[in-house]
């Protein structure tokens, strides 16, 4: 087909404004990072810029010599991704399986108390009360992974429907013939015929995991929350208080001068650079679960 | 013994148990989860109409009445959360709407396939961001001190006092809402570039044989097809208006007091009348008012999506 000339113009304008759109969306990341690369005292002087006049890595170093805690972080979060991520694709896949079955007894009950979640919820303060008060969640694991994270309604409805719509009765018939029970029916079927949905599903569960700093917030406190900080409790703990990387910055009185060594306004930068590599070094190979996962969520909701 | 004609001739619900239960046995995981994480805490509403006191929890503190509204609804609080959270939402929904539609528009079109993936990969890279990263980007920005605006954007307008972003309330609405475009942007394009790849293509070929230009197969093919999809998220976020993004309105502007005004929303209120300024009596009040009119929101909106589209209805 031959472009017409007006084809020509708006495919070139069409060009102009979504690399307008990549620069837009590149800027602010290459802010950080050319920021935490800048020499201290270039900082104080002239502020955050794309073109520092000096350039040092001394944030790096300063934050490699206080690597017990960026690493008992990463630990941290990384601990709680991989168990969270999948205690939820586990459980919302046998509910979302035993949903799937059209002849469920109480079916229609179950699929509502499901999807009711979706529509009515107590708040912060009942929750609160209740997983610190009953719970006694307060300032251990379970409160980085158990509140809110564990499970999604959304994700179970979406895997439930792919498996009415992808799985065909008569796989698990031909299984149950040959004598599997209903346990081995559904992870020699289910589970292995469900891949695509329960990769995406967890992909997008495991994202909640790994950015969510709020159950930290929430539940954590004091010296003995901070032992769990994820990186992302870290960050948000380093950003009112940045020395709080030093090992001794639980003592109030820890010595000034020892702050004053801190290149604070640097390694407020290169900290947080350092928390978001993991993203963007595994981005490139999870987008396409990524833009599947979206599109799927735009079918319904 | 009964026992035993059942044994030898299971009875119908016998036998409907044996073949349920194992599934019962896999389901009920999710089903405890759901039970405690999200039925026990809409009992617990009820805290709302309690004097709290942590000792005694949720059933045992004692009965206040309307106690906790009534001052909540005295406080002039009420009004400027209720107001920042459902004028920030109303905003979000148009600019993203609108913005959305556009890009998603322009990246379907590119022709070549490459360019094509790198924006449209490109588009969701700030959603993968936790808001605690997006605030220190914020921050090398407009901190008063070593901000890159304040440093090196203003002096080349003359202006060499800076501003103290984080103590200027007038700034906020705007620096909010970019926050929010530039993070969120991606996954509302996604789902209209996934619309938009949905569209019959012979729309487009019998409307350029009829001598539509581009820009007239934008609006007679594209918007109408994408109209179902606009409306269906349009109307579920209306049902979600009285909620927002705690940390976006908590976290970027770092929990200044000075600009609560302008950023203070119901989730970041009941989160610091919770744990920071110890009322929790308001904190239960704010957070029932916000579940019983987010509840009615999302019932009416979505009775609305089944008038007009009942395929795109949540129920």
């Amino acid at each position: 087909m031959i472009q017409s000339r007006s084809e020509k113009i708006y495919q070139i304008v069409a060009h102009i404004i979504l690399m307008l759109m990549v620069f837009c969306i590149a800027m602010p990341f290459i802010l950080l990072f050319m920021s935490s690369i800048t020499d201290e005292n270039t900082l104080i002087q002239n502020g955050y810029s794309y073109f520092p006049a000096k350039f040092s890595l001394t944030a790096y170093k300063y934050i490699w010599n206080q690597k017990a805690k960026v690493f008992q972080a990463y630990g941290m979060t990384i601990l709680v991704t991989v168990v969270g991520t999948a205690i939820n694709i586990a459980i919302s896949a046998m509910l979302a399986y035993g949903l799937s079955k059209a002849k469920l007894p109480l079916r229609r009950f179950f699929a509502f108390y499901v999807f009711f979640t979706m529509l009515f919820n107590g708040g912060l303060v009942p929750t609160y009360m209740m997983y610190t008060g009953t719970f006694h969640i307060k300032n251990t694991v379970f409160a980085l992974i158990v509140p809110a994270f564990m499970m999604s309604a959304m994700n179970v409805i979406l895997i439930r429907t792919y498996y009415q719509t992808s799985i065909p009765d008569a796989l698990y018939e031909a299984a149950e013939i040959d004598g599997a029970g209903p346990f081995k029916v559904f992870t020699t079927i289910a589970l292995p015929l469900g891949k695509p949905i329960l990769v995406t599903m967890g992909l997008f569960a495991a994202l909640g995991y790994w950015n969510d700093w709020t159950n930290g917030l929430y539940y954590l406190s004091g010296t003995e929350g901070q032992k769990l900080y994820t990186i992302q409790n870290l960050l948000n703990q380093m950003m009112s208080q940045i020395e709080f990387l030093s090992s001794n910055s639980s003592a109030a009185s820890a010595a000034s001068s020892d702050i004053a060594k801190v290149p604070q306004t640097a390694v407020r930068m290169a900290i947080a650079f350092v928390a978001m590599l993991p993203m963007l070094v595994i981005y490139p190979f999870l987008q396409k679960y990524f833009q599947k996962g979206i599109a799927l969520g735009a079918v319904k909701g | 013994m009964a026992n035993v004609t059942e044994a030898k001739a299971p009875s119908k619900s016998m036998r409907k148990f044996k073949t349920w239960a194992p599934i019962f046995l896999m389901m009920a995981p999710g089903l405890i989860y759901l039970f405690i994480n999200n039925y026990m805490p809409m009992a617990g509403l009820v805290i709302a109409f309690k004097q709290i006191n942590f000792s005694d929890g949720i059933w045992k503190s004692p009965w206040i009445g309307f106690k906790n509204f009534e001052f909540l609804f005295k406080s002039k609080d009420a009004f400027i959360i209720t107001r920042n959270t459902i004028g920030y939402n109303l905003a979000f929904i148009v600019i993203n709407t609108v913005l959305g539609i556009a890009l998603a528009i322009l990246i379907t079109d590119i022709r070549k396939d490459g360019m094509r993936k790198v924006y449209q990969s490109a588009i969701l890279v700030p959603y993968l961001m936790s808001i605690v990263i997006v605030s220190y980007i914020t921050y090398a920005f407009l901190s008063a001190e070593n901000g890159l605006i304040n440093n090196s954007i203003l002096p080349l307008f003359g202006n060499t006092e800076g501003v103290s972003w984080y103590m200027e309330k007038k700034y906020w609405p705007f620096i909010l809402t970019l926050v929010n475009t530039w993070k969120g942007i991606g996954y509302g394009t996604l789902i209209y570039i996934s619309t938009v790849n949905g569209i019959d293509r012979s729309l487009y070929e019998a409307a350029s044989l009829d001598g539509a230009g581009k820009w007239k197969q934008i609006v007679h093919v594209t918007l109408p097809s994408l109209k179902g999809t606009v409306i269906t998220l349009t109307l579920l976020n209306i049902g979600r208006i009285f909620y927002s993004d705690f940390g976006l309105f908590y976290q970027v502007p770092m929990n200044s007091g000075q600009l609560n005004e302008v950023t203070n929303v119901i989730d970041t209120y009941v989160y610091r009348s919770l744990l920071q300024m110890n009322n929790p009596g308001m904190a239960s009040a704010a957070g029932f008012y916000q579940s019983i009119v987010g509840f009615i929101l999302v019932l009416v909106a979505n009775l609305v999506v089944r008038k007009i589209d009942a395929d795109s209805a949540l129920f």
